[in-house]
């Protein structure tokens, strides 16, 4: 497995990236976990939708995103929040659309990023088909997809994989396994040692990174992208990690998990590690620490504040975002929605 | 302007539209060296390259999905599904994906996309290859579903289709693809998707069909008219969004409709258009509307087909039935 820093914060390696290019990635894993935090207790109050949290997931995340450039692609699932916003997704609108509101899917003009898919495994050839687009317009973007662990067993990995690697698309497979298919364990959703062996069958190349590891992430998926972007075709990036909360604020994961684990996981989190390493480095103060949840705070509270003074919707909403124009039987709906 | 078929038409259709338009891509099963199981793609991968004319690998959930990709980022990709019976492994991305990213992203990203998709029986053919499930796809918000019966339409309907700026799921009636031959301009020109087409004007009854139906119905309207009765024949060639206005105008104007199809009874689209004229005509009717359709079973192998397939003579009895209220 791909490491560069371990969770005493000590490094493997020279890293690849400069002490403020570090403190940069610390900050965006410390506002992304600010999110998190904030979403929960969201939606334990009844102001989100269903939540699904990424938390101990930062790292595989922000690393991913990191590695992006503008333009790219990215289709991401419903707990890839911190990865949408590092490829440019407002928090507002991650918010706004859990709030159950469908403007939170719409991003800004310049901005790349499907909303989330919310059926597992449906949207990974998504990125095949926007690289394929780009590829037979001649860009240079590529498209990143991510998924977990359970997406593996739905035959759409499969086609994914399969036309991505047939068609030599830019395309990156981020796969972040963090052992649990809601309940059901990796270790028995597949024969494979690993999820990145899967590639080899597809004749592609596949990697297997520490997920909770920042950089080491944000390596292997430069590295992909740079191949992708080169007209090598795709890969499967596989980062290994562990979901620390439930599957979402609907789950009880008490019922298929020991805690013990959870607890040595949390030993491994992906932001205690690079806090120790720019501690190693006398970069990290408290004073700094502070300043920086203060602000992830103050933006994340400002990104709810923002989205919960949007109005509802109005009714006849529903209905002019069906088609590029309203289709007869529509219009004649929407009259009675909103005339009664 | 030259004599063709609905086959002629569409594969016309088609290579106009890779012509006129670079952002237009084709992809599916066999429709590149093979041309197609029905020859619809015939000589376009010769003639527009196999970069735009893609042969893909048996995955018909990786087609629609990679489409709808290609769409989402600005190409107009015009999927082939080999057989309707075949497009269910796609059809979580059609309900899922396809006809909501619209509605998912407020209009920030679309699905410009058509999937063509050969439908219903009567060549005799295996298991799965003779489904008329139009009524499962018109069912789901965000399509359009567009079946046309004669080649002008095929042209016509196929190039709006390509054009439209929403996702259309475009049925190519089997049956009828070599049995009707007209003059179809060779020119760019569009058939507005929406409104039904009155092939036959009457005033004594309405007999409604869409597909390859449609040939039937024709026979049946013939058969009527030599007893000397006035029968209007309508096409309704686009499902969804459908044309209630143009059909109730036909029925208010001769008091009588039968509704035919291919696809089973119980859930059939022609209780959508049975339904709108109850709501919206009843007063207009003379006699109770009747529908003559495929019956509630599987679709039979080759030896049973003709004991499905709604006869002419069904449809004239049940025509003279509703003459005889």
């Amino acid at each position: 497995m791909f490491n560069l820093i371990n969770p005493d914060g000590s490094v493997r390696d020279r890293l690849p990236v400069t002490l403020d290019e570090m403190k940069d990635l610390y900050a965006a894993m410390v506002e992304a976990r600010a999110y998190d935090d904030k979403s929960m207790a969201m939606q334990r109050q009844g102001r989100l939708a269903t939540y699904a949290p990424f938390r101990g997931q930062e790292a595989a995340q922000i690393g991913a995103g990191a590695a992006l450039r503008p333009g790219d692609w990215v289709a991401a699932t419903y707990r890839d929040a911190a990865l949408n916003w590092m490829a440019g997704y407002p928090w507002r609108l991650l918010i706004l659309g859990r709030t159950g509101d469908e403007r939170g899917g719409q991003v800004p003009e310049d901005v790349y990023v499907l909303p989330p898919s919310i059926t597992v495994g449906g949207h990974m050839i998504h990125a095949v088909g926007l690289a394929w687009a780009e590829k037979l317009k001649g860009s240079s973007r590529i498209a990143l997809t991510s998924f977990g662990d359970g997406a593996t067993s739905e035959g759409d990995f499969h086609e994914a994989m399969n036309f991505a690697a047939v068609y030599e698309l830019p395309t990156v497979f981020l796969c972040q396994n963090n052992g649990f298919a809601i309940s059901y364990p990796t270790v028995e959703q597949t024969r494979t040692e690993t999820i990145a062996e899967k590639a080899e069958a597809y004749g592609m190349p596949g990697v297997r990174v520490d997920g909770n590891d920042v950089v080491a992430v944000m390596v292997a998926v430069k590295e992909a992208a740079q191949r992708a972007r080169s007209g090598k075709g795709p890969s499967l990036v596989e980062a290994l990690t562990y979901r620390i909360g439930p599957h979402t604020t609907a789950d009880d994961p008490g019922r298929y998990r020991d805690e013990a684990e959870v607890t040595l996981w949390e030993e491994k989190d992906p932001l205690t590690r690079v806090r120790r390493l720019l501690e190693r480095s006398g970069a990290w103060s408290l004073q700094w620490q502070q300043t920086l949840e203060t602000q992830a705070s103050q933006g994340i509270e400002s990104a709810v504040a923002w989205a919960e003074a949007i109005p509802i919707p109005e009714p006849g909403t529903l209905f002019t975002r069906m088609y590029a124009e309203p289709t007869p039987p529509l219009l004649e709906q929407a009259g009675e929605a909103t005339h009664g | 302007m030259a004599e063709l078929n609905i086959a002629q038409a569409l594969n016309g259709a088609l290579d106009t539209a890779l012509s006129a338009d670079d952002r237009v891509v084709l992809l599916g099963e066999d429709i590149g060296r093979a041309g197609g199981v029905f020859r619809i793609t015939d000589g376009l991968r010769e003639r527009h390259g196999a970069q735009r004319v893609i042969d893909t690998p048996v995955a018909e959930s990786g087609i629609v999905g990679a489409a709808f990709g290609m769409a989402v980022a600005g190409l107009r990709p015009v999927a082939e599904i080999q057989f309707l019976g075949f497009s269910y492994p796609a059809y979580d991305q059609v309900v899922n994906h396809v006809a909501r990213i619209r509605n998912r992203t407020n209009h920030r990203f679309t699905a410009p996309m058509v999937v063509r998709i050969p439908f219903g029986g009567g060549i005799g053919a295996a298991e799965h290859h003779s489904e008329s499930t139009e009524a499962v796809y018109a069912h789901v918000p965000g399509l359009k579903v567009v079946v046309p019966s004669t080649p002008r339409d095929a042209r016509g309907l196929l190039l709006a289709a390509i054009e439209d700026p929403d996702p259309v799921i475009f049925l190519e009636p089997i049956r009828l693809y070599r049995a009707v031959k007209e003059d179809v301009p060779e020119i760019y020109y569009k058939t507005d998707i929406g409104p039904i087409r009155v092939e036959r004007t009457g005033t004594d009854i309405s007999l409604i069909s869409w597909g390859a139906m449609m040939k039937e119905t024709r026979q049946a309207a013939t058969s009527l008219e030599q007893s000397g009765i006035s029968v209007e024949v309508i096409d309704v060639r686009t499902l969804t969004p459908l044309d209630r206005d143009g059909i109730v105008a036909s029925v208010s104007k001769t008091g009588r409709a039968v509704v035919v199809h291919e696809a089973p009874l119980t859930g059939g689209f022609g209780a959508e258009i049975s339904a709108t004229i109850a709501e919206r005509c009843l007063y207009s009717l003379q006699a109770p509307v009747a529908r003559v359709t495929g019956w509630d079973t599987i679709f039979p192998l080759k030896r049973s087909e003709h004991h499905y397939l709604p006869s002419v003579d069904r449809i004239v009895s049940a025509a003279e039935r509703t003459l005889e209220e």
